[in-house]
Parts: structure tokens; C-alpha cells; sequence
């Protein structure tokens, strides 16, 4: 599964690992997070992750 | 008997107990030639709250100024808005002189402050939207993550329609007048953007998104107080008008030309570049960064449309002055720009192809074929570094119309 990077803080959403900070659990694809998701360092939005 | 700092009142409520750095000249690799100000503000609710405090060496200044308006152990809160040591930094031993019932800080800034003074006592994180009860009147915090620090947060005491920015808003000046309406507006937008191109600017669409969610709030502010430089009391939509025109990054028809020169060859080109991108009806800024600072760079690019990096190839390498202020430009995320790179070598010349690389990756579209001249340029090569500049100044109108 594909990593995501945030586009505002560097943060890495790295699927196998998941946002337990956030209740999601590991195993999760980027595809689907919930869209109100956000980054879990800076707080930005799904639109400003591109993949890896 | 007099003392000898004292407190300047801001509002009804509200303090200015921070301290003046006059000879500051770098924050972390930003070059602040007319020094900075650590803002600490002292609110004189029911329960006496202090927000923010300053660079640890300037501990016995904020002391001084707070003790001018209220003995330092009636402080009840302290409330941290920003980790970042310059206004942290004597957190620890401020916390130990005036003993306070509570701190707070936003939920990353309580774990950022731990990790910055180990032994700091605990720190009470306050979420996005929460308001703490000062007795007679409340504050409000709404988090601003990215403005420029994950922990960063505004708190917002209606009582005076005062809203305290952190590092928002924010300029590097030192002075005595303590409110922007006693400095002249030049010198105030000119600061103000040097901050933010040099400090905020990679976060832009953060702020705008934050600028929305602060009108959202539907707060009247009437004072922004922020944690460096002057108080904010009138043109306020000034400020923010200027903030979300940075924010937006709307390029304008302007080039800057950022060059290193050995021996006066890439410079000749840059000028070639430059005269004819103004003929072209272009403001240039040709910068040689054998005598140009970084920050100066970055307030000129804020609101250029085209960036054109030239080089002299060094040992097979672009000039180190260029590796540095290009390391600096990427982090800061400059959008909306285009470009084009040329240079002079004297046998391998890798310099050009290395600024494109560096161009391509700062996501600056490249609109124009790179000049490369073995050592001193004729007049065939300036000829193309004209040509450059005109078809620079072309695409630039093309993208932003006239
Ligand atoms: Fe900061
Ligand atoms: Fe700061
Ligand atoms: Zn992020």
C-alpha cells in the first residue's frame, strides 16, 4: 500500500502503521481515511498529501 | 522609587511586559538587521494570567516589567501560545519565580514544552475552541497548527476585543514605540514581509485556511497583539489584508535574478538576463549572493512571478553561497513561479544542470532552455541571456496577463 507525504509539514501517512492518534486502525489505505481526516502534526487536510 | 522598566498598557486589561533584544541579528539562519522584540503579556483579569514569556537571557527584563504592574506571585496562569524558545525559553525559570496555580498550552505545545525542559512541571493542554474561566472574563484559544509551529495557538480575551497572535502578525523590530500606529507604514510592510516570507510562507495555505476559520469565529478583535514587534491597534484589516495576499501567492510581474560569480562571468549574464527582462516591462531584483543575505532573497521572491538562478561551476559543483541560499528558497516553498537557470564554467560546467534539478524539485516550471557559456561569455552569449530574459518576461505576462 502506497504512503502519503503531507505537503505542509512532511508528515509520512504510512498505511501499514495507520494514525492511532486518530483511531485508525493499522492497515488503513490512504484512500480510506475518513475525508475530515486530517494530519495528525499540522492538522492539514487530505487534499495536501501526495503520494510517496 | 522609579523603576527602571515598566509596563506598558495595552487595553483595559491587558500589559505589554516583554523585552527589547536590540542587537538580535539571526534567528536561525534569518538575518534580523534591526533587532526583535520578545512580546509577554500580563492580562489583569481576577485571576492574573500571563501569556507567552521571553528569550531565556531576558528573564530579569519581563520580571521587572510585570513587577511595575503587579507582584509576580498573584499570577494565577500562565498560558504558553507558541514552544519556540524565544518565547519559552525562560518558561521553566518563570514558572519557579511566580509559582502559578496552572500553565497551559495548546495539546502539541504541552507535549513540545516537555521535550524542550525536562524537568518543566506539568503543563495543561487546552483544545482547539476551549475557553478558560479567568474569573471575570474568559479566554478563548483556537489552535493556528503550522503558524507557524505544530503547537502553535491564538487565545482571544473578548473582554478587550484582544487577540493574541503569537508569532502571527509578527515582525523583527526592535523599538520603543510599543504600537504599530507610531511607526511609519513603510517600515511596518516591509518588516512584516520580510517575516513572513522568511518564517510563514511555506505554510500558506494553512494560513488562509486559518484566516478564514479567525473570521468564522466571529470575534471582534480591535487589538492584535502578537509576540514580536509592534502592537497591532489600527489597520488591521491592512494586516490581515496583506497576510492573505502573501498567503495566496499571486505572482506579480516581477522577476528576481539570484546568481554566485567567480570571476564576473555569470554575473555579466545575469545582467544581460537582467536588462532585458526590464525592457520587457518586468521590475527585476538582480541578486549576487556574493553580497546578498538569504532573508533579503526570499522578501524579494514573496511576490515575484519568475526566479532565474545562475551559477559558476566549482570543482564540479554549483558556488557553496548558491547551495545555500537554494537549500533556503526550497524549504520555504515559494508557489506559483517560473524559471530558468544559466551560468559559466571553466571545463565541466555541472552547476546549470544542478540549479535545474533544484528548480524542478521547488515544483518552479522551467520555461526556458539553460545558457552555459565556457568561461567569459561573448556577445553571442549575452545575446542568449537576453533572448532568455525576454522569453521569460513573455511567459510571465502570458500566466499573468499585460
Ligand atoms: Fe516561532
Ligand atoms: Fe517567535
Ligand atoms: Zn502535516
Amino acid at each position: 500500500m502506497k504512503k502519503y507525504v503531507c505537503g505542509i509539514c512532511g508528515y509520512v501517512y504510512d498505511p501499514a502503521q495507520g494514525d492511532p492518534d486518530n483511531n485508525v486502525p493499522k492497515g488503513t489505505p490512504f484512500a480510506e481515511l475518513p475525508a475530515d481526516w486530517t494530519c495528525p502534526v499540522c492538522g492539514a487536510g487530505k487534499e495536501e498529501f501526495t503520494p510517496e | 522609587m522609579e523603576n527602571i522598566y515598566n509596563a506598558i498598557k495595552v487595553s483595559e486589561h491587558v500589559y505589554w511586559v516583554g523585552a527589547i533584544d536590540w542587537t538580535v541579528r539571526d534567528f536561525h539562519g534569518y538575518t534580523t538587521p534591526h533587532g526583535s522584540t520578545y512580546n509577554a503579556y500580563l492580562v489583569m483579569a481576577e485571576n492574573i494570567t500571563l501569556i507567552d514569556t521571553v528569550k531565556a537571557p531576558f528573564l530579569d527584563e519581563m520580571m521587572a516589567r510585570i513587577k511595575s504592574v503587579v507582584d509576580p506571585a498573584k499570577i494565577k496562569y500562565i498560558v504558553s501560545n507558541h514552544s519556540e524558545m524565544d518565547h519559552s525559553g525562560c518558561l521553566p525559570q518563570a514558572i519557579n519565580l511566580i509559582k502559578p496555580e496552572k500553565v497551559f498550552a495548546s495539546t502539541v505545545g504541552a507535549k513540545t514544552l516537555k521535550e524542550h525542559f525536562h524537568d518543566i512541571s506539568a503543563i495543561i493542554p487546552v483544545k482547539d475552541g476551549e475557553v478558560l474561566s479567568l474569573g471575570n472574563m474568559e479566554l478563548r484559544f483556537m489552535e493556528t497548527r503550522m503558524i507557524h509551529w505544530p503547537d502553535s495557538m491564538f487565545s482571544y480575551l473578548p473582554a478587550d476585543e484582544l487577540l493574541f497572535s503569537q508569532d502571527a502578525f509578527g515582525m523583527h523590530l526592535a523599538t520603543l514605540e510599543r504600537f504599530a500606529d507610531e511607526i511609519p507604514w513603510a517600515t511596518l510592510e516591509y518588516e512584516e514581509a520580510t517575516y513572513y516570507a522568511n518564517i510563514v510562507l511555506p505554510y500558506s495555505p494553512i494560513v488562509l485556511k486559518a484566516l478564514q476559520k479567525l473570521t468564522a469565529t466571529g470575534w471582534p478583535i480591535k487589538i492584535i497583539a502578537p509576540d514580536h514587534g509592534p502592537i497591532w491597534r489600527q489597520d488591521l484589516d491592512k494586516i490581515l489584508a496583506l497576510y492573505q495576499k502573501w498567503a495566496t501567492q499571486m505572482p506579480e510581474k516581477k522577476a528576481v535574478v539570484v546568481y554566485a560569480t567567480m570571476w564576473h562571468s555569470t554575473e555579466k549574464m545575469a545582467e544581460a538576463i537582467g536588462e532585458a527582462l526590464a525592457e520587457a516591462g518586468i521590475r527585476v531584483k538582480l541578486m549576487s549572493m556574493n553580497e546578498f543575505h538569504r532573508s533579503e532573497v526570499v522578501y524579494e521572491v514573496l511576490n515575484a512571478g519568475a526566479l532565474i538562478v545562475g551559477s559558476s561551476t566549482l570543482n564540479n559543483n554549483i558556488l557553496p553561497q548558491m547551495a545555500d541560499v537554494m537549500t533556503y528558497l526550497k524549504g520555504l516553498k515559494p508557489a506559483n513561479l517560473i524559471g530558468a537557470a544559466f551560468g559559466s564554467y571553466g571545463w565541466s560546467g555541472e552547476a546549470v544542470g544542478d540549479l535545474q534539478e533544484i528548480l524542478k524539485a521547488m515544483k518552479i516550471e522551467i520555461v526556458t532552455e539553460p545558457v552555459k557559456v565556457k568561461n567569459v561569455p561573448d556577445e553571442a552569449v549575452l545575446l542568449q541571456c537576453r533572448e532568455m530574459g525576454k522569453k521569460v518576461a513573455a511567459e510571465l505576462k502570458k500566466r499573468i496577463g499585460g
